[in-house]
């Protein structure tokens, strides 16, 4: 095997800090490429060099021996790179087929060719068995499909490199596993592929090799067959990690939380969902995308319209109209799309991390206190190891992962008595996942209850009590997570699916 | 996908209901309007108000399709009102009759008729391609970039107002074929409104059927996913722009044929009536949202009412009262449509 890609020493800083240093790496042709470190070891940064959005400020990158230098993502394009971002870059506002071409619609004449595009799309959608109307507006579709979407038009480039930069954070099992097949017909065509992931399960099952950087330094290239996981996660973090998951040391007690007949007015519709949430219990929601986990969330907090549904606090009924109800009767709620829903860009960390909570630094004449936002900050960044210079950068300068600490941060300093955690650890890496499932287990023993919606089995069989699983928008079954396993989770997710079909996408 | 049986029909008929109101919002408005002014005055619903409000939505109509384009890329335009006005200037003093006393260049021989609009389009052109170099450049945020051109535009255009040869006055006395290709008509149809009708059809095909249209909803609505799927965002942002200059130069060439004359105050605060009617008709400030029919839906509405209103006698300052009010309503409405989703 040739080599495809060489890069040579390349280093990049952001206004005088180094993020990337001296790093070199060579990626085989018609070969999975795994690109692993923690949370801002600098894994998109070098992405973004090669693929034209940033400049390295030193360094070469050679394709096929020859010596290139994109100076933006159309030249890239042009050049057989393609890339899937880590945060969705979508026109949300428009059709399928007018995102999957743009940047190169095709023309007839003075016009866009319509008709070609809508045979080329469907004619993609069926090689990657994709089932999905391409005049759909996206804002139509959940954030998977809109995830299996970006990917098909990755693919469409005909590229010789494709960087899948997180392309699985937020899809389910079996689209992971149609992704996996995607990847493998493209291994065979000569394709190679750079696979960014937190996932170690999608890297040992997938990847031929693994470059590791760790604080923007290269730290090595080796072949998976001859690498164990404890080995590939000492080199990630520079240390020994014991274990995956902290002990469940908390002890759920009465009914806290119950939902009776929950339906939504609009798709995607649940129905008649019914549960109870014990004091100090940690709830997942399990299911396949689509299930109407998130839904069933969004439907509780107040944002998506009731057709039905009496929530009780303690056996008393209360209204959760809205978020402000929801707030007022100690609901936090992490969204699954942060960087959409949750995020003050131009706001630093300290913003971010106490918006939500602003009330509790008032000092007595209503001004905020300043000095304890900060302090509770600095306990946030060290808490999760957030990466960063300093409390007061902004939090778009951040890494993926790094911003989504702060926004869990910021639900954990409102101090609920509800948690709803939307995909917590996504992104995340594998060190400071441990953190996070330790912080939510702390605040189950402090009695507090969690929901935490999950698409990682491993994790929802790791940290939880019991396990709701939805299917097709009903509530399939609720388990104790002690005596159950993947198989009898799986089996329920697709209880109420009647047809083959709408188990894809 | 996952779509389970509807909810049960006696909830979902309201439901339907309360979306088709939401979604028809605008043009429930305009009915409810029409309805009030035939009412109290049923000689409203006459061939000659059809015609007098079509061909007064014409001209207006040209220049919301100007500025719609911009607000679709998430920017304003204020200058809009001086270059009109820059444009029929520009027309009228290249237009006069041969005989006509104080001309502005007393010895210029008769034009062909579209060479001052050829002049005035590209003039205009240059200065909003400007705006849009600016933007797009700059990063400077239109509001601004385009409150600068307008100040800076009204300069230029008083001092060419007032270099003529009779010195700063109100130009008038114009060829005929000028008068008459504008105010004239054809087979019975108002020429405005067929210059309108033909501009509509251009800009329907070029925003929904070229690449150009394309991105420039793309940019619009995401320019960071632009960039990255290999559009050239400062490109097509100067574009967006240089077609409205375009657009303008159209506008103030017909504006000042249709009033009769032209001086460095005309067009003063054309802009405001154009953002509003494109935002009344849906173009939302939002960027990536907007359709050829909102804008004219926007711009008849706005026509029909202060017209229906002066019909029946209204005041001039109530009439100021129930715009500025339509105007937060439709859009507020309009909101709804998006908000509603979930
Ligand atoms: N535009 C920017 N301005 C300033 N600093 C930045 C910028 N982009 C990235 N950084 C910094 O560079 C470092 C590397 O970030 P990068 O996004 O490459 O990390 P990553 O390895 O992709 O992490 P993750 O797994 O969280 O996605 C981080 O410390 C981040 O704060
Ligand atoms: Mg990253």
């Amino acid at each position: 095997m040739q080599e495809l890609l060489y890069i040579q020493e390349v280093s990049k800083s952001f206004s005088g800090v180094q993020v990337l240093k001296n790093v070199s790496l060579k990626i085989k042709s018609a070969s999975v490429h795994a690109l692993m470190g923690e949370n801002g070891a600098g894994k998109s940064t070098l992405m973004k060099c090669l693929f034209g959005i940033y400049r390295q400020d030193s360094g070469q990158f050679f394709l096929e021996g020859n010596e290139f230098n994109f100076t933006d993502p159309k030249h890239a394009l042009e050049h057989g790179v393609s890339m899937v971002h880590q945060e969705l870059n979508q026109v949300t506002q428009r059709s399928i087929i007018d995102n999957i071409w743009l940047g190169r619609y095709p023309k007839s004449g003075l016009f866009v060719d319509e008709k070609k595009m809508r045979a080329d799309t469907l004619a993609l959608f069926e090689q990657l068995s994709i089932h999905l109307d391409p005049d759909t507006l996206l804002n139509q579709l959940s954030v998977s499909q809109r995830q299996m979407v970006e990917i098909a038009k990755a693919i469409s480039y005909n590229a010789k490199i494709i960087v899948l930069d997180e392309p699985t954070s937020s899809l389910t099992e079996k689209e992971v596993e149609m992704l996996f097949t995607m990847i493998r017909n493209l291994q065979r065509k000569g394709v190679s592929v750079i696979y960014i992931s937190h996932k170690m399960d999608e890297i040992f099952e997938i990847c031929d090799e693994v470059t590791v950087l760790r604080d923007g330094s290269f730290v090595g290239t080796e072949s998976l067959k001859e690498i164990n996981m404890e080995k590939l996660v000492n080199m990630m973090v520079g240390r020994q990690l014991e274990n995956r998951f902290p002990p469940k040391t908390n002890v759920p007690g009465e009914v806290h939380f119950e939902v009776k007949n929950l339906s939504t007015s609009y798709k995607p519709y649940i129905k008649d969902v019914n549960f109870a949430l014990r004091r100090g219990e940690i709830l997942g929601l399990a299911g396949l995308v689509g299930a109407g986990r998130t839904e069933t969330a969004e439907a509780i907090f107040g944002v998506r319209t009731r057709a039905s549904g009496e929530f009780f606090i303690d056996g008393n009924p209360i209204t959760l109209k809205s978020p402000k109800d929801a707030k007022k009767n100690h609901f936090a709620f992490l969204t699954e799309e942060r960087r959409r829903t949750g995020i003050y860009p131009v706001g630093n960390i300290t913003f971010n991390s106490t918006i939500a909570n602003v009330n509790a630094y008032k000092n007595k004449f209503g001004f905020t206190k300043d000095r304890e936002m900060e302090k509770d900050t600095d306990t946030q960044i060290k808490a999760m190891r957030i990466r960063t210079s300093s409390k007061r950068e902004l939090i778009r300068s951040l890494s993926g992962g790094n911003q989504q600490k702060v926004i869990i941060g910021r639900w954990l300093l409102t101090n609920p008595d509800i948690l709803i955690l939307d995909e917590p650890t996504r992104g995340i890496d594998v060190g400071a996942k441990y953190e996070i499932y330790q912080l939510i287990i702390n605040l189950a023993m402090q009695n507090k209850s969690v929901i935490m919606i999950s698409s990682e089995m491993p994790e929802l069989l790791g940290i939880t009590n019991r396990i709701l699983v939805m299917s097709n928008g009903r509530v399939a079954g609720i388990l104790e997570t002690e005596k159950t396993n993947q198989e009898e989770i799986f089996h329920l997710a697709t209880k109420y699916l009647n047809n083959s079909k709408e188990a894809e996408i | 996908m996952n779509a389970p049986a509807l909810p049960k029909l006696g909830s979902m008929t309201a439901q339907k209901w309360r979306d088709f109101l939401i979604n028809n919002g605008i043009y429930i408005v305009i009915f409810f309007i029409i309805a009030i002014i035939v009412i109290s005055e049923p000689g409203f619903i006459s061939i000659a108000v059809f015609r007098n409000i079509l061909t007064q939505s014409s001209v207006r109509l040209i220049l919301a399709f100007g500025v719609g384009g911009i607000i679709i890329l998430q920017g304003t335009d204020l200058s809009l009102g001086r270059l009109v006005g820059f444009a029929a200037v520009i027309s009228a003093s290249l237009l006069q009759r041969a005989d006509y006393a104080s001309r502005f260049y007393p010895d210029l021989p008769a034009l062909p008729l579209f060479v001052p609009l050829i002049i005035a389009m590209l003039v205009m052109a240059l200065f909003s391609g400007i705006n849009g170099w600016v933007v797009a450049r700059f990063k400077i945020h239109p509001f601004l970039a385009t409150l600068g051109m307008m100040i800076t535009v009204y300069g230029i255009l008083s001092i060419y107002f007032a270099s003529g040869a009779p010195g700063p006055q109100p130009i008038g006395g114009y060829d005929d074929r000028y008068t008459e290709a504008v105010v004239g008509e054809t087979l019975g149809v108002p020429n405005l409104v067929i210059y309108a009708a033909i501009v509509s059809a251009l800009v329907w095909v070029l925003w929904n059927k070229t690449t150009f249209g394309k991105n420039l909803y793309a940019v619009g609505g995401n320019p960071e996913a632009a960039e990255v799927s290999g559009v050239n965002v400062t490109h097509t942002i100067v574009w967006v722009y240089i077609l409205a200059g375009f657009l303008y130069g159209i506008g103030g060439f017909l504006e000042a044929a249709r009033i009769g004359s032209a001086n460095n105050g005309t067009g003063f605060g054309y802009e405001l009536d154009a953002i509003a009617a494109c935002v009344v008709g849906g173009i939302s400030f939002s960027g990536g949202i907007g359709k050829v029919s909102g804008a004219i839906a926007g711009v008849l509405m706005f026509t029909i009412i202060s017209y229906g209103m002066t019909f029946m006698g209204l005041d001039q300052y109530y009439q100021y009262i129930i715009k500025g009010v339509i105007i937060v309503v439709a859009v507020a409405l309009d909101n709804q449509k998006y908000l509603k989703k979930t």
